[in-house]
């Protein structure tokens, strides 16, 4: 294995990934599906496929790819029909598909991904509906399958990117990038683990130089990003050593099993389906009219990468920092509200980057379900700024911040942290902390002049923390260089 | 009773609505077992809507069907119901939501009898093919009633019911309505929902009423019509005045004679008839023009392919793991373990080429799962319709698809071209509703074209999604009803009334 130059060859993948809409109902029946609910308890006569029940398309859906289309630079085509996909599986009540295949929404769009130490426009190549299938489970019964139907008809859109993306890595940043977009766009909430962004992985490798794709395979069942990047990584590695041990890689699709980290070959009679597409006779075809296009632009928000730059330009803000405050719309969204409060941007990226990012890490949790709000956390930095706290006492309110709801101010009056700059106050303090420390004091008046933090420490203690430490630090030089 | 006298008498407080309720009910108990026309009856539930409704009209607040008894044809879903289709696959099949055309009627006080005999998924011209045994034709009972709304026309002929709802995919409200002798009306497409109506070809089915008038028609059809959110594919286009149009038809019409559908085939009698008819309209100040309807020729053709395609899409769904007739799953295992096992004993004693074949042959075998499938849909449909499942699947396929869909979809659309252009001169479109009287029974059951061929007058307003009505014109030698058909352009159910109440003037 250690002989192959894998350098030799270079991959090309193409991602499709879905996305679960957040849309009040389903795509064609008038249900909202909750998430966790208990099995075939979200459903209608419609998703359980019952005779005589006819689809409906819900509006948002069709919003909502159209946002995608816009945020993706796609062509959006003024008329596209529904067709049927047509299998037999337990999972499909219907046993057809409402999807798109000849005419999708939206065609020939990019999106631009970044890496480490380069940017790359990955091609869009379309973007359309369908519906969801139901869930087999195949593990908690030993005798039988069982079916639920809550997911059946859930709204979904397909995202197929042209075959640009050259690594696991590119891979990773451009699936990032998608749902980065679907979240700002609050049309998914972009959750692999629960099944919301799906993706699946078409790899081939070929020779460096050589123009023609290699034979290709497709990879399922990766349900997390760093799964993506590791199924693709297997991928690649297994068709490179194939091809160089003198086989030929063979069209399959191929699922990844994460207990195993390695993927294994669906069976090829699982595959081997004549969808016999047709278009859907139950759904006129959907036409978007130029107002349509442009009341949509409107509500698109400002997009990551847009934003991105702006906060550089805005508010001088690294491009580190801007990457990582911008990653989240609601984030950069939280971080602009408290620039407007406390008219700093430096202070209030400090703020976000450090405790508020610190929190939301340590919890899991995202900006929208963080208890302080930013308005009380500017005043909690404003407390700062007046030198009506310090900043020890700064970490202690925004600790306390998160469990209790309360002004910060009033805050710091019950914790008794408000700031002393009375040097009435601190002169007592300073002069008994001198008196009973004769060593360091003499140690101190030998040169060691480190040893002032030793002092200031000493007198933040007997202040609980209250005095200001720019004026004890004063008041002490001031006494030992008397 | 007509739907219209029966509206008089019960709201002057002449006649109790128990009373008509026990008329049809006794009709049915002395009719029902010869014609076998209704599948499942409930009288018990229509005579307690009977005194509820009643007492409506004792209030004055009747609807506009109050006391007209209906008989639904079961293939549209009424709540708490067995919907069967007349299939084996669903026989023990229950709804549980109305239709649209349901909560419609309900809402207006009809009074809903019990359930109609058709042909299986509503495919057939002849109710034969049904789980439930053929329909007999009430005016000869070795005779078919037509189909595939065979229950639904023979339940009006026999006076089973004062009208009942059929569904028309290819001519299936008017043939059986031609052959029965009763008005049969097939809206636009578009124009009554098909909420709750079993799908047998999404493109092409329509609800349709059939009734002892024109009139009776016209008051079921203002009923049912109209826009409805829960399909994509009904009109928004305001409804008509339907009742007006049968009341006080015009007689100054332009009534197009198409040449295609006046030639070889029909029956000479049939032929005649209507033309004398077409004089008696033309003395009352109709206008004849002769029109040209070149594609109509192919419309058989195209149906079979387009109908089929969908068809076989839409009966996917009965495939045993939800709901209708499951093969029995202990069979099917046990099929796959005998099979499994027989082959294996000859792979062990195998050798050469033969053994890599059966090695092949073990790998490929059906799974339990593709097992039930089969079975399930094997035991559950009949020939008929397993025939059109076939059909579209095959021309569905991939290869297949530009030769037969594809190019179907461009007749379609040419032969919808070759109505535009007639209706621009026209106001409606003549011809005779079949090219023949009711066959006898089991004539054609072996021999599915010409069986195909009854719809060839029919089928083509499918096709084109407009609109038709089939009037009885006159009674052939062998003593068969035949009927008229006047076709109108979409949305324009008026005027097939108008032209319909006009033949009827010259035929009741």
């Amino acid at each position: 294995m250690s002989t192959i130059d894998h350098e030799k060859y270079e991959a090309v993948i193409g991602l499709e990934v879905h996305a679960q809409l957040l849309t009040e109902s389903k795509a064609f029946a008038p249900v909202k599906p909750e998430y966790g609910a208990a099995p075939n308890t979200q459903v209608t006569p419609l998703c359980l496929g019952h005779p005589g029940t006819l689809p409906v398309v819900n509006e948002n859906l069709v919003r909502y790819i159209i946002k995608m289309g816009l945020a993706t630079q796609c062509d959006v085509a003024d008329k596209s029909i529904f067709a049927r996909k047509n299998y037999f599986y337990p999972d499909l009540p219907k046993g057809y598909q409402i999807s798109q295949f000849d005419t999708p929404i939206c065609y020939d769009g990019f999106v631009d991904i970044q890496l480490e130490d380069y940017d790359k426009r990955i091609g869009i190549t379309r973007i359309h509906m369908e519906e969801d299938a139901g869930k087999s489970i195949h593990d908690q019964d030993p005798y039988n399958t069982l079916v639920d139907l809550n997911r059946a008809g859930t709204p979904l859109i397909e995202i197929v990117s042209e075959p640009d993306l050259r690594t696991p890595q590119e891979a990773y940043a451009y699936l990032s990038k998608i749902k980065q977009i679907v979240q700002y766009l609050e049309i998914c909430d972009g959750n692999m683990e629960e099944g919301s962004l799906r993706c699946d992985a078409n790899v081939s490798v070929r020779p460096r130089g050589q123009e023609e794709f290699g034979t290709r395979t497709e990879l399922k069942n990766m349900n997390s990003f760093r799964n993506v990047e590791r199924a693709i990584h297997y991928e690649i590695y297994r068709q490179i050593e194939l091809i160089e041990e003198g086989g030929e890689v063979v069209q399959q699709t191929r699922l990844w099993d994460t207990s195993k980290m390695q993927s294994r070959p669906m069976r090829s009679k699982e595959e081997a389906h004549d969808y016999r597409y047709f278009p859907e006779p139950d759904l006129p075809p959907i036409r978007v009219t130029e107002q349509m296009l442009t009341d949509i632009r409107e509500e698109l928000p400002e997009l990551a990468d847009v934003r991105r730059k702006r906060f550089i330009e805005e508010y001088g803000m690294s491009v580190d920092d801007a990457v990582t405050i911008t990653d989240s719309r609601y984030l950069a969204d939280y971080y602009e509200e408290v620039v407007d409060h406390l008219g700093n941007p430096k202070s209030a990226s400090n703020i976000v980057l450090s405790e508020v990012l610190r929190v939301l890490n340590e919890k899991s949790i995202d900006i929208r379900e963080f208890p302080i709000s930013a308005e009380r956390v500017s005043k909690l930095v404003k407390l700062k700024e007046d030198d009506k706290i310090n900043s020890s006492a700064m970490q202690d309110i925004f600790n306390e911040m998160l469990v209790k709801d309360e002004d910060p101010e009033e805050m710091a009056k019950e914790m008794n942290l408000i700031q002393v700059s009375d040097s009435g106050f601190l002169e007592p303090i300073v002069d008994e902390i001198i008196e009973n420390n004769p060593d360091e004091v003499q140690r101190y008046k030998e040169g060691k002049k480190q040893l002032i933090g030793f002092f200031i420490g000493q007198a933040m203690k007997a202040s609980q923390g209250k005095a200001n430490p720019k004026l004890v630090k004063d008041l002490i030089t001031k006494k030992l260089n008397d | 009773m007509t739907i219209s006298e029966t509206r008089e008498k019960v709201l002057s407080g002449e006649v109790q609505l128990n009373d008509i309720v026990n008329h049809y009910i006794s009709r049915i108990e002395t009719r029902n077992d010869e014609i076998n026309a209704y599948v499942a009856t409930d009288f018990e539930a229509a005579k307690k809507q009977a005194e509820e409704i009643q007492k409506k009209i004792d209030k004055g607040e009747a609807g506009k069907l109050a006391g007209v008894v209906l008989g639904i044809k079961d293939v549209i879903s009424e709540r708490g119901k067995k919907l069967t289709c007349a299939s084996k696959m669903l026989e023990d099949f229950e709804s549980v939501y109305d239709a649209t055309v349901i909560e419609r009627l309900l809402a207006e006080d009809a009074i809903l009898i019990g359930r109609l005999n058709m042909d299986e998924f509503a495919m057939g011209s002849a109710n034969e093919y049904t789980n439930f045994g053929p329909v007999k034709n009430p005016h000869n009972t070795n005779k078919v009633p037509g189909g595939s709304s065979g229950g639904s026309a023979a339940a009006v002929a026999a006076d089973m019911a004062m009208a009942t709802l059929g569904s028309d995919t290819g001519g299936s409200i008017r043939q059986p309505a031609s052959y029965c002798g009763v008005v049969g009306l097939k809206p636009t497409y578009g124009r009554v929902s098909r909420y709750g109506l079993v799908a047998f070809a999404s493109s092409f089915d329509c609800i349709g009423p059939l009734a002892h008038s024109v009139e009776d028609t016209a008051r079921i059809l203002d009923v049912i019509a109209g826009f409805d959110e829960r399909d994509n594919t009904s009109s928004q286009k305001a409804t008509g005045n339907y009742v007006d149009a049968a009341l006080n038809p015009n007689k100054n019409i332009k009534i197009g004679v198409p040449e295609e559908f006046f030639g070889e085939g029909l029956d000479p009698e049939i032929k005649e008839g209507i033309e004398s008819l077409l004089k008696k309209l033309e003395a009352d100040g109709a206008e004849l023009v002769p029109i040209k309807l070149p594609y109509t020729k192919y419309g058989i053709a195209t149906y079979y392919v387009l109908a089929t395609a969908e068809a076989s899409s839409n009966l996917a769904r009965y495939d045993g793991i939800r709901y209708g007739h499951r093969a029995d799953k202990e069979e099917v295992l046990d099929e796959l373990k005998k099979e499994e096992e027989a082959l294996r004993q000859q792979f062990e004693s195998a050798t050469g080429d033969e053994k890599i074949a059966l090695q092949e042959q073990l790998t490929k075998m059906d799974s339990a799962l593709i097992r039930l499938y089969k079975k399930s849909r094997t035991e559950g449909f009949g020939q008929e319709v397993k025939r059109r499942i076939m059909l579209g699947t095959y021309v569905l396929s991939s290869g297949y698809y530009d030769a037969y869909y594809g190019k179907a979809q461009r007749v379609r659309r040419l032969i919808q071209d070759d109505y535009k252009k007639a209706f621009e001169k026209v106001d409606v479109i003549v011809s005779p509703t079949a090219p023949t009287t009711a066959f006898d029974i089991g004539d054609k059951l072996d021999d599915p074209v010409q069986m195909y061929l009854n719809d060839v007058y029919t089928i083509t307003a499918n096709l084109a999604g407009i609109c038709g009505i089939s009037v009885p014109a006159g009674t052939h030698s062998d003593g068969m009803p035949y009927g008229i058909q006047f076709m109108a352009d979409s949305f324009q159910e008026e005027k097939v009334i108008n032209a319909g109440r006009l033949a009827e003037l010259h035929t009741k």
